[in-house]
């Protein structure tokens, strides 16, 4: 018999794919809303911010059920991707929607403030120099902020594998489908003689925030050393 | 040629700057407030003013009669800020090519880099250059990226007296090798002295003056503008020999200069600041005396000041000196327009930071 049940490994693997999945999507989305926080003046600015912030302070129950009422098979936008053949509902890609959700104001959060330690006076001298916005985000601003990413990236990946209350409410705790490490850990808490199995995914858990964290560390201390 | 007209107004402050900047070097001088930052921002395009027509050699850059607006990147114009900007995370070469439209380097790269006396530092990072050095790769990136207007706004203020030193005869440079025009922004008389070819007299917003450096800062009326401590005239020299003592002789329109030790090869152009407080009037030659400069030439202006102060400008050849004296001095002497008087100046009292190379 193996340090783990099979369950648990599921588990392990499961919430480690929809993690990365969760980061790596939500990554590029939380750079531009980051970018449009710090530094663009538009109308609407508040609202979009408010928005992004709103995972941050619902009860992730509440946002688990509204990303139950928006992608159900049955609901409309639901049923159009179910149309094509996109599923969210009760399935691990539903999972990790709900993860890159609830991990999405804590990126933006850590990256918007590293695009707001870049002096401004550089992209405007780099436009000078004859780069277009485009180029100045790319070979200034994103160059300046990669640290911040960084951070926001591990942030965003811990608190997708922690992720519970959104999940579970959005697509349930199914083995092997959508029963990532903290729904496990519920899961062998509510048999009886399931505790050992339970602080044992709790170990694993632990390892892997702190596997996270010092990745991110040695990330950004090689960063500086550019 | 470079023309600029620009209204622009914020709350407790009006800017209409209005002028023409012909080739070489056009100081915009004025004490901090006088909107000297706010034009070079507008010419860049990192401000856009309530109203503005900005051409560059006859290429329009901005028009807001007819709506027309280029930003930064389109402006062709290279722009040298106080605190030099560099991008951090690229090295000296990455920083002077960032503005370069597309490799090979070709030949400006080389003489820039010459010019500038930075072929060490280009595998450095910026945060281990010294001020002066950051400050001379800006200025190379500036130009590297082949503008049709070079803006400088203050680029020496951040620096302390020796960094200002090490800069200034890479300006120097810069104005007599490189065929474009520069837009200088300062408030150092003697930086504006060395460097200008043209001064753009800034005050809260409005264009004072405008003209040859010469002219301007013989100009008794400008004394209050520039400063009554800093007034003084410039002018035109020529190294005639070294001589032994440690000496320097000079010519100049009105008759001999001699200076301590000047650099400069034999022939070589000068340009001397002569400040008006160092210089005295004799109605006759002085004899036995050691100052060792006795320029010939006549009263043309006499400007008696709100104080005990009085400013007279002397025609010398066909140059012009400030001196500045009392009222008293002034009537004891019953100077007045067409006076003939000689003008004294100690060797000693002309500063080094007043010496600089002329316009070739």
């Amino acid at each position: 018999m193996s340090w783990l049940s099979p369950d648990g490994w599921q588990a392990v693997a499961l919430s480690l794919r929809v993690s990365l999945v969760a980061t790596v999507v939500a990554l590029p989305f939380a750079v531009a809303v980051a970018y449009a926080l710090a530094r663009g003046q538009f109308r609407g600015r508040g609202v979009l911010n408010a928005v992004v912030h709103l995972p941050l302070i619902l009860p992730p129950v509440v946002t688990g059920y509204l990303l139950l009422v928006v992608f159900a098979p049955r609901a409309p936008v639901g049923a159009a991707l179910d149309a094509l053949g996109i599923r969210f509902a009760f399935h691990w890609t539903g999972a990790a929607l709900a993860a890159g959700i609830m991990g999405f104001p804590l990126m933006v959060r850590a990256i918007r403030l590293a695009i707001e330690a870049v002096d401004p006076g550089l992209e405007a001298a780099a436009g000078t120099l004859g780069a277009n916005r485009w180029r100045v985000f790319w070979t200034v601003t994103l160059p300046l902020t990669l640290p911040g990413i960084i951070a926001g990236a591990v942030l965003g990946f811990a608190k997708a594998l922690g992720e519970f209350g959104a999940t579970i409410t959005f697509v349930s705790n199914i083995p092997g489908q959508t029963q990532t490490l903290p729904s496990a850990i519920y899961a062998f808490l509510q048999v009886p003689g399931g505790e050992g199995d339970a602080a044992r995914l709790v170990i694993v858990s632990v390892l892997l925030a702190f596997g996270a964290l010092g990745l991110s560390e040695w990330l950004a201390r090689r960063e500086r050393q550019r | 040629m470079i023309e600029i007209c620009i209204r622009h107004e914020v709350p407790g402050f009006a800017l209409t700057c209005d002028f023409t900047a012909p080739a070489g070097v056009t100081c915009l001088f004025g004490h901090s407030g006088s909107g000297k930052t706010t034009v070079v921002n507008a010419v860049a395009g990192l401000l856009r003013p309530d109203a503005a027509r900005i051409s560059v050699n006859g290429r329009m850059l901005e028009d807001s009669g007819a709506g027309l607006w280029l930003p930064p990147h389109q402006r062709r114009i290279g722009y040298v800020f106080q605190d030099a900007r560099l991008f951090p995370h690229m090295t000296v070469a990455g920083n002077l090519a960032y503005g370069i439209p597309k490799e090979p380097k070709g030949a400006a790269w080389d003489r820039v880099i010459g010019i500038l006396g930075i072929e060490a530092l280009l595998e450095r990072k910026p945060r281990s250059l010294s001020g002066g050095e950051q400050q001379r790769v800006a200025i190379g990136r500036a130009l590297l990226s082949g503008p049709d207007l070079l803006l400088m706004d203050e680029p020496l203020a951040a620096l302390d007296g020796p960094r200002k030193d090490e800069i200034l005869p890479y300006l120097e440079r810069l104005r007599d090798e490189v065929q474009i025009p520069i837009l200088y922004v300062s408030h150092a008389v003697s930086e504006v002295a060395r460097l200008a070819t043209t001064v753009v007299l800034l005050e809260r917003g409005r264009v004072v003056r405008s003209g040859p450096v010469s002219e301007i800062f013989a100009d008794p009326t400008l004394v209050p503008v520039l400063g009554a401590r800093d007034a003084g005239a410039v002018l035109e020299a020529r190294i005639v020999r070294h001589h032994d003592d440690g000496l320097t002789e000079l010519s100049c329109a009105g008759g001999t200069l001699w200076l301590p030790q000047v650099n400069g090869a034999e022939g070589s152009g000068l340009r001397v600041r002569i400040s008006a407080s160092e210089v005295m009037l004799a109605k006759e030659r002085p004899e036995g005396i050691s100052a060792l400069n006795v320029l010939e030439g006549m009263v043309s202006a006499i400007r008696i000041g709100d104080g005990p102060g009085a400013v007279v400008q002397l025609q010398v050849g066909d140059a012009q000196l400030l001196a500045r004296i009392t009222r008293r001095s002034v009537e004891a002497m019953g100077l007045n327009e067409g006076a003939r008087v000689y003008a004294v100046a100690k060797s000693v009292a002309v500063a080094r930071a007043d010496v600089g190379a002329g316009i070739r």
